[in-house]
């Protein structure tokens, strides 16, 4: 099967602003291979190099070397990024916009015939569930309602890959449910997912396949249950494969 | 094209969706209204006076207007982690940067189209007369100036990291140019090499934006610049927007964005 999103010895490395301070290596040969329809879990520990391998598939950061491809044109291009979505971690869009001008922009970013761009912004709001909150600037909204008009604005172009940055990251259950539930219904369309999370529970229900990763090497990849092996969770299988002890 | 517009919107939005805007423009009307109210030793040519004062402020407001606007454009996406999404898009760092400049020379327009058209019912509520082709010249130049100093302000911004420190260097550096850059040939003959080849350097590598500066034009209403001269300055300003924007767009490309 071909891979909608790859890796091939991927490293990067930040120079440090110190003189004496040495080089630090976020990522150390990754190779990652995500497939069409798959749910994709990331995990690692915090500066374990996920949102740096996010980052480099993005053409946020240049590699130091190795290769990196969506839909096996190289990311560097601007067009391998028209058939992605991405939702970033916490981030706060325009305050003066509305939700529906704010997904109206980056419709015509796409390129979005004005109907098209019209007749998806009414789904998507409905998805997200924030029709009702549609002509209210974003400065009124509340951290769960930016999360997912950000949800939103990163399905605007119908993509076929979503890359997720911990998209449950400060919500609350009810808004974990919510967007665990897209996630699904997004599988169940078809669509490639790939995200990070921290919330394990969460990744063994929506995930096919899992990566773990630790201080830029990737350390375990597989379906949950492949992961899990011989653990009572998949957790537990996490703490152990980072080298975490319990005592 | 339609990205760089799509970005150029987002920005005119901003302006007209902030105070900042209305806050300086009712400030100019209220002063220009005060003393336009008042008749001041009887004498009817004051209204140059008054013409005067008030496009002193529009030139002061337009300038705050352009550098603070532009200064918190590109810093305000980094801290607010919008810049991710956006770049994620098929959009290249070189629309994002064109589209900013775009929307903030276009939001100064709009700016100072309101302004003049303030001015022009002022002054011609005591003169009783509406020379439009001198306040187009007037406007037309000073927008292409503020072209020059929003472009400066979007390089400045990828370079310094503060929009404050920003902003400040970028009103220290225009305010400068307008008050002594005509002098600077005259005060390198006065010293001696190397200071000399270095204040001359500078003298041809800034941009006199103190050329774009016709207020006379319409104070006194002298004739209109010939059309040739006129057409020139504006060739010149685009010519530096050019290569400040060029420069915004290499620091940019060369950026993590992390």
């Amino acid at each position: 099967m071909t891979a909608i999103l790859k890796t091939e010895k991927l490293r990067v490395e930040y120079r440090s602003r110190e003189m004496r301070q040495k080089t630090k290596v976020a990522l150390c040969g990754l190779d990652l291979e995500v497939h069409p329809g798959e749910v994709f879990g990331f995990l690692g520990p915090n500066g374990a190099g996920k949102t740096t391998t996010m980052n480099v598939l993005l053409g946020f950061v240049p590699p130091t070397s190795g290769n990196a491809s969506l839909f096996g044109i190289d990311v560097r291009q601007p067009i391998a990024r028209q058939r992605i979505g991405y939702l970033p971690e916490l981030t706060y869009y325009y305050k003066f916009l509305t939700a529906e001008e704010l997904l109206r922009f980056y419709a015509k970013i796409f390129g979005l015939a004005r109907a098209e761009a019209d007749r998806r912004i009414d789904e998507l709001l409905k998805l997200v569930e924030l029709e009702h909150a549609r002509k209210r600037p974003i400065k009124s909204y509340s951290k769960g309602m930016q999360q997912r008009v950000g949800l939103a604005q990163s399905l605007i172009n119908n993509p076929d890959l979503l890359v997720l940055d911990e998209p449950t990251s400060g919500l609350d259950p009810l808004g974990r449910m919510k967007v665990r539930e897209i996630i699904q219904r997004l599988k169940k369309e078809g669509k490639t997912v790939f995200f990070s999370s921290h919330e394990l529970g969460e990744v063994e229900t929506v995930c096919d396949r899992v990566a773990i990763i630790h201080q830029g090497e990737l350390k375990a990849i597989g379906s949950v249950n492949e992961i899990t092996g011989r653990h009572a969770s998949l957790e537990k299988a996490f703490l152990e494969i980072i080298g975490f002890t319990t005592p | 094209m339609k990205n760089i517009f799509a970005v150029a919107g987002v920005v005119i939005k901003e302006l007209y969706r902030r105070k900042d805007f209305y806050v300086l423009f009712i400030v100019t009307i209220l002063i220009c209204l005060m003393m336009a109210s008042v008749n001041i030793f009887n004498d009817a040519k004051i209204v140059r006076y008054l013409k005067e004062i008030c496009l002193l402020l529009v030139w002061i407001s337009s300038i705050v207007i352009a550098v603070t606007t532009t200064a918190r454009q590109i810093p305000a996406e980094r801290e607010n982690r919008t810049l991710l999404p956006l770049l994620a898009k098929p959009l290249t760092r070189a629309q994002l940067i064109a589209g900013k400049f775009l929307g903030c020379w276009l939001a100064c327009g709009l700016a100072l189209l309101c302004f003049y058209i303030f001015f022009g019912a002022l002054a011609a509520s005591r003169e009783h007369q509406w020379p439009l082709l001198n306040y187009f010249q007037a406007a037309m130049l000073h927008w292409f100036m503020l072209g020059i100093v929003v472009a400066l302000t979007l390089l400045g911004s990828l370079v310094f990291a503060a929009p404050s420190s920003n902003s400040t260097i970028c009103f220290i550096v225009v305010g400068g140019i307008l008050f002594v850059g005509r002098h600077l040939d005259q005060v390198a003959l006065t010293l001696l090499e190397p200071t000399r080849t270095i204040v001359y350097s500078i003298y041809f590598a800034i941009p006199h934006l103190e050329l774009f500066d016709v207020r006379d034009l319409v104070i006194h209403n002298w004739p209109l610049i010939p059309w040739l001269y006129f057409s020139l300055a504006l060739l010149y300003a685009l010519g530096y927007m050019a290569v400040f924007l060029a420069g915004a767009c290499l620091v940019f490309r060369r950026k993590a964005v992390n």
